[in-house]
């Protein structure tokens, strides 16, 4: 198990260096030297490729992308344009409130999702399945920044439940947290309910009614433990466009995230800042989906033993 | 070369026979109809739009004195902070959206389909770098590839069908390979390579067809995905250009008056619903009527 | 008399007229239609059928397992142990099953919950019904264990970490886990190797006699009734078409389907002789013929045949059968007339 994942964790290097030279190509290749714009208009030439060395702009796209790569590893993400700050202190300033948000998102789409979609399936064709199922495809079809405009309309507008923006205190995570879960909460639904209707029918469900275990338990105990597992992988899945949909709630609520930290950043063609919080989302997300593989072995013991071998 | 001929037979069979049963189980399921109806009514609308309204005059000229108008019967929609009607922007605004949508899965679909079905046809190193490269998109989030992407090539229409485009080709591409992998042992392969057929002509003959199927319901609902993210780019203010009518963009601007004309928020952001939930309904219809097993 | 005699007078089961059938989509699948069945105490009764005959379904109507929707049993009494079980609670209902009546199940790759180690799924029924603490109910879990001949330890042990024959040793070691007074086992050897066939029906046969337990063993293989049965009954389309003892059935065959099975059989003593399959296959449960449900597949059918369904009558003391050929003067099977 401890060997998977070591393996695991050395496969992990490779996959970044790629991911980070794919954003770093990209975001490289943008039309117009940055130089320029920095410089100013009436620039000499020599002004200019000094200012290009500075900015760690002289040599080709693999050159700069290994002196990146190095730095990389010192944990050294190169220097915003705009602010002139270090882009490692700046995104670790964001990071926390985007992490923040995403697990409240996590928690909120599971309360509602699990139980909504286990009830759908046992009582498979009533008209709580109907009403689920046409929820969850409305938030699938959703928008999410729609959603969000739609909440701060009705709860901090119309009502004064919750603030329209910010970071302050507890109540101001409400509405970016449900704007960014519902369409999780949705995807969440369909699946628990797919994923219990599929177990519901095994023969093992069977073995344990015949034992004499009470239905709620065999719901409980049995059916759920089996039916997590491709919930659990929609949770990895997901976690990426979790992230993907926080920088939209994060414009829409004014939350100061990584989202908002992108948007910015190039709105100012702040490139070092996109490429570097590019970078680390990525790197982020990888690293929970790893997690998430470790937390499979435990929920299933037949993964745990093909990961010892 | 009999065997050739009988080989194209029994696939052109299956094919339609196998067409036929998807429509005859489609009809039976009143939410994919529904679908159908609805995003066949939106495309017409789409197409028809030039029919109704003029461009210059009707739907980026600014009228001054019809400024921010609560709906009425002259403007079922209200108006906009330039006097604009917001009907008849929200109709225009279904071109570029259809557009982008449909153009950026075209466009996923062929890079997508080429590259799994050629790595899972082909094997070996290929197919290991197509498919790492694959898991690396996937785990960029597609938000930010599409910003990354746009915000590089600068903002025009075309880029952002690019940029949603390479967002979703992953998806495609692990479709494709998984259904090359599923075909590519079975001995009619087999038998296509001994009567000499090209690699080319074996995938777009013997194997494609048999991914079709799951490859029309991945599009389907990928295009209501691809709307909805052309739709926050253009919200983000990295989409489609202003002064056109793209809906995100209507809604960026509507939401500066968030407060008093929360009208101007709500339309556009109910066309994209209707849109997408249409297109959920069908792909979801069509997923069922294809595997009757997953239908319950 | 003495009081172990009077107990073995009563019947563990009595069932009268019992019914399946299931509302679909497609129309109404009548499984099982009105069918009888008792059984003494110790003693083992044979089901035998075709795949389709409605032999599992009866099983899960005599627990109450038949989902509903869409399945609708009827009957007119249902007796386990003397106790009328039609009425009772859901919760009734789940502390006799595994307790008084259960069932070991088919396909034992699929019967056990992958999730949980086998020690834990034997225990469940012990926590449950002996009301033990679960360090307990695991020590008896490993007793059960060695009994089915699994050595203990392997408890800890996950599902996937066995054999096949081993998971059906599993299955065992949990329907007897409570000392059942009924046990129904449902083809428990068709899904096995044929060498490992033979080692789980011995193993049931000496744990029956241990526990003194009364059994209904569902299976199409006759070799297995002639070993392990005392009756049997044969069902066909959803009917017991011929019942009896092992001597009546085997040896004083009366129906001809029973004769068909017999026919399927290869014969050790004249390899030279063909086998003579069933032609034909059992009707669709969504469309039975009128009368009787064999007549279309069967050698000595008659016009009168297809009227009406044949009842089951009385041709001695304990052999009954379903076919109205007999009604005919001098009528005889075959299998009969060559001896």
């Amino acid at each position: 198990m401890w060997r998977y994942i070591l393996k695991r964790l050395l496969m992990l290097i490779p996959v970044l260096l790629a991911v980070a030279f794919v954003i770093y190509a990209i975001m490289n290749v943008a039309e117009g030297d940055p130089v320029y714009s920095v410089a100013g208009a009436d620039a000499t030439e020599e002004q200019l490729a000094a200012l290009r060395e500075e900015m760690g702009l002289n040599g080709s796209l693999i050159e700069r992308y290994f002196r990146y790569i190095g730095n990389l590893l010192k944990g050294d993400l190169g220097v915003s344009y705009v602010s002139k700050q270090d882009v490692m202190k700046i995104y670790l300033q964001r990071l926390p409130n985007t992490l923040k948000l995403a697990s409240m998102t996590m928690i909120f789409a599971t309360l509602i999702a699990l139980p909504l979609g286990i009830i759908a399936a046992v009582n498979q064709n009533s008209w709580i399945d109907t009403v689920s199922m046409v929820l969850a495809l409305i938030g699938l079809s959703m928008p999410n920044f729609w959603l969000g405009l739609l909440l701060i309309i009705l709860f901090s507008l119309k009502l004064g439940w919750f603030p329209s923006g910010g970071n302050e205190g507890f109540k101001s995570i409400i509405l970016p947290a449900f704007t960014v879960g519902a369409g999780l909460a949705a995807l969440l639904t369909r699946t628990t309910r797919s994923s219990m209707l599929d177990v519901i029918r095994q023969d093992y469900l069977r073995t344990a009614r015949a034992k004499g275990v009470p239905e709620k338990t065999i719901i409980r105990k049995h059916a759920l433990r089996n039916a997590l597992i491709p919930i659990i992988t929609i949770f990895g899945v997901q976690f990426s466009n979790v992230l993907g949909g926080s920088v939209l709630a994060e414009t829409v609520f004014a939350w100061p995230g990584v989202g908002r930290l992108v948007v910015d950043a190039i709105d100012q063609r702040d490139i070092p800042t996109v490429t570097g919080a590019l970078v680390m989302t990525t790197m982020l997300v990888t690293v929970v989906n790893l997690l998430i593989d470790i937390v499979y072995a435990f929920v299933d013991p037949r993964i745990k033993a093909k990961y010892s071998k | 070369m009999a065997n050739e001929k009988e080989l194209r037979a029994h696939q052109k069979y299956k094919k339609r026979s196998s067409l036929g049963m998807v429509w005859h189980q489609l009809k039976k399921n009143k939410g994919a109809i529904i679908g159908l109806i609805l995003i066949s009514l939106v495309i017409i609308l789409a197409l028809c739009a030039p029919l109704i309204y003029d461009y210059k005059q009707d739907i980026v000229k600014n009228h001054v004195r019809e400024r921010m108008l609560y709906p009425s019967a002259e403007h079922p929609f209200g108006t906009d902070d330039l006097g604009r009607d917001i009907l008849a922007r929200v109709i225009w605004g279904a071109r570029y959206s259809l557009a982008v949508g449909v153009v950026a899965v075209l466009f996923a679909l062929v890079v997508g389909v080429t590259l799994g079905a050629i790595a899972g046809y082909v094997g070996g190193v290929f197919e290991d770098i197509v498919m790492r490269v694959c898991d690396i998109f996937s785990s960029i989030p597609s938000v930010l590839l599409a910003i990354a992407v746009v915000s590089a090539m600068g903002k025009s229409t075309v880029n952002l069908m690019i940029a949603v485009g390479l967002a979703s080709s992953a998806p495609f591409t692990r479709v494709a390979r998984a259904a090359v992998l599923v075909v590519r042992d079975e001995e009619y392969i087999e038998a296509a390579k001994a009567i000499g057929m090209r690699d080319w002509q074996i995938i777009l003959e013997h194997i494609l067809p048999n991914c079709v199927s799951q490859i029309i319901v991945q599009a389907t609902l990928r295009v209501g995905s691809a709307i909805i993210s052309a739709a926050q780019l253009s919200f983000l203010g990295l989409g489609v250009p202003a002064p056109a009518p793209e809906w995100g963009a209507m809604l960026s601007s509507g939401r500066q008056f968030i407060r008093d004309y929360s009208y101007m928020t709500l339309f556009p952001g109910l066309a994209i619903m209707l849109c997408v939930l249409s297109l959920n309904l069908l792909g979801d219809g069509l997923r069922d009527a294809l595997d009757p097993k997953l239908k319950r | 008399m003495s009081e172990k005699e009077i107990t073995r007078n009563e019947k563990i089961l009595d069932v009268k007229n019992l019914s399946v059938r299931f509302e679909t989509e497609d129309g109404i699948v009548r499984a099982v239609n009105g069918i009888d069945l008792d059984l003494g105490y110790h003693r083992t009764l044979g089901l035998v059928g075709e795949t389709g005959a409605g032999k599992t379904t009866t099983a899960l109507a005599l627990l109450r397992l038949v989902q509903s929707p869409p399945g609708v049993v009827e009957c007119d009494k249902l007796e386990i142990g003397g106790r009328d079980i039609r009425e009772l609670s859901i919760e009734h209902m789940e502390q006799i099953r595994g307790k008084d009546i259960s069932m070991i199940f088919q396909d034992p790759m699929t019967a056990l919950n992958p999730v949980f180690t086998v020690g834990d799924q034997i225990a469940e029924s012990l926590e449950l019904h002996e009301h033990l603490n679960h360090e307990q109910a695991l020590e008896r879990a490993g007793d059960m264990l060695e009994m089915v001949g699994i050595p203990r330890a392997r408890g800890k042990e996950y599902p996937h970490q066995f054999s096949g024959g081993m998971k059906q040793r599993v299955v065992i070691a949990i329907a007897l886990a409570c000392n059942p007074k009924l046990l129904i086992a449902d083809e428990p050897t068709t899904a096995l190797d044929v060498t490992i066939q033979a080692q789980v029906l011995e193993l049931m046969n000496d744990l029956k006699t241990k526990y003194d337990t009364s059994m209904i063993m569902i299976t199409h293989d006759l070799g297995i009734v002639a070993e392990v049965c005392d009756e049997v009954a044969v069902m066909y389309a959803g009917r017991i078409i011929e019942k009896g003892t092992l001597e009546d059935v085997f040896r004083e065959t009366m129906h001809p389907y029973t004769e068909g099975l017999f026919n399927s059989l290869p014969n050790i003593k004249n390899r030279t002789a063909r086998l003579k399959p069933i032609m034909g296959l059992m009707p669709d449960p969504t469309n039975l013929p009128p009368g009787c449900a064999f007549a279309p597949r069967c050698n000595y059918a008659t016009e009168e045949c297809s009227k009406e369904v044949p009842e089951l009558k009385a041709v001695s003391q304990t052999h009954k059968c379903a076919c109205c050929a007999y009604e005919r003067e001098g009528f005889c099977i075959e299998r009969r007339a060559k001896k």
